[in-house]
């Protein structure tokens, strides 16, 4: 089963990584250059992970998978990801 | 610990969290279930309490039928049993009195949650900031956090409430009876000259349709913050 939910809940998964507050983390999509808050992202949450998609182009921005004591982050639909200071 | 039930599908749960470094209204948690085999089960639920109540901090959680982690929680769960939480989690979906309004806030069912966060601490900083909330049940008995609302309107200025039943509506019941629609949003909403920040919660077919609405009644994409759970449920 697969929920499409937000960027909001797959924020856990990506600050278990990442040390900022990925909510506000802005992601420029390779596909069609859309700049969005991670909060404002589609998320799709599954037993194998989590997949995070542009919300104007539905391209795949991030990948998170957590099995056997190690996370896997695939960021291929990501051009670049701004993060604030502080 | 305490466990308080708040509708018959909705408990809130209150844990006192020595180590917790504060929260701002709209704010989550990961819960994480680890079962004896190792099998482990995480899913996000919202903050209702207001940042002022910590290190106190009240999850009201909706029991799903066929869910792995909120059966527990709702059924199963007693004083003294650990829980392993992460969070606070998501500086996105947050309003502190500091951002002002307007505000409104559009909720479906358990989307309540973290917006009862956000009028909670808005009632603890005594916030004039006009606020209207309009609020999605099925019926009277579904209403999550029914009699503190009613005090609220009551006890503290400048704040609406307008709900909608969309299943089951008591005698006399005068206000709305349907799911919510570009209609309705036009008669709640703040007109958009008034740029109102909005936040929207619930499950995601009713989050897209108050956001495609707000949008469409040409309020401002980047004032409009949503926050979808699933399963997809009706509200």
């Amino acid at each position: 089963m697969e929920n499409k939910l937000d960027g909001n809940a797959a924020a856990g998964a990506l600050q278990a990584i990442l040390p900022f507050d990925m909510t506000l983390v802005q992601a420029t999509c390779t596909g069609c250059g859309a700049t969005n808050a991670i909060g404002a992202t589609a998320a799709y949450m599954h037993g194998m992970g989590t997949i995070v998609r542009c919300p104007r182009c539905d391209t795949v921005l991030i990948r998170i998978v957590h099995a056997r004591g190690r996370y896997l982050l695939d960021m291929r639909g990501v051009r670049v990801l701004q993060i604030m200071e502080g | 610990m305490t466990i308080r039930p708040e509708t018959a599908r909705t408990k809130s749960i209150t844990l006192a969290l020595p180590n917790w470094i504060g929260h701002r209204a709209g704010q989550h948690v990961d819960v994480r279930l680890t079962a004896e085999d190792g099998y482990q089960a995480e899913r996000s639920y919202s903050i209702a309490s207001p940042p002022e109540e910590a290190p106190r901090v009240t999850l009201t959680v909706e029991r799903i039928d066929d869910g792995e982690v909120s059966p527990y929680l709702t059924e199963d769960l007693r004083v003294g049993d650990k829980l392993e939480l992460r969070g606070p989690i998501g500086g996105y979906f947050v309003w502190d009195a500091s951002m002002g309004g307007l505000l409104l806030l559009v909720a479906g069912g358990s989307g309540i949650v973290p917006l009862m966060a956000m009028l909670r601490h808005r009632a603890a900083t005594s916030s004039s900031v006009p606020t209207r909330l309009l609020y999605s049940s099925r019926s009277l008995e579904d209403v999550i956090y029914r009699d503190e609302l009613d005090h609220l309107v009551k006890n503290t200025t400048m704040l609406e409430v307008v709900q909608t039943l969309t299943r089951v509506q008591p005698p006399g019941w005068t206000d709305y009876s349907r799911r919510i629609d570009m209609q309705m949003l036009r008669e709640v909403a703040w007109p958009v000259e008034q740029r109102p920040i909005a936040y929207i919660c619930g499950p995601t077919p009713f989050v897209e349709t108050a956001a495609a609405s707000l949008v469409a009644l040409g309020h401002e994409p980047a004032r409009i913050k949503t926050e979808r759970f699933g399963p997809t449920g009706e509200a």
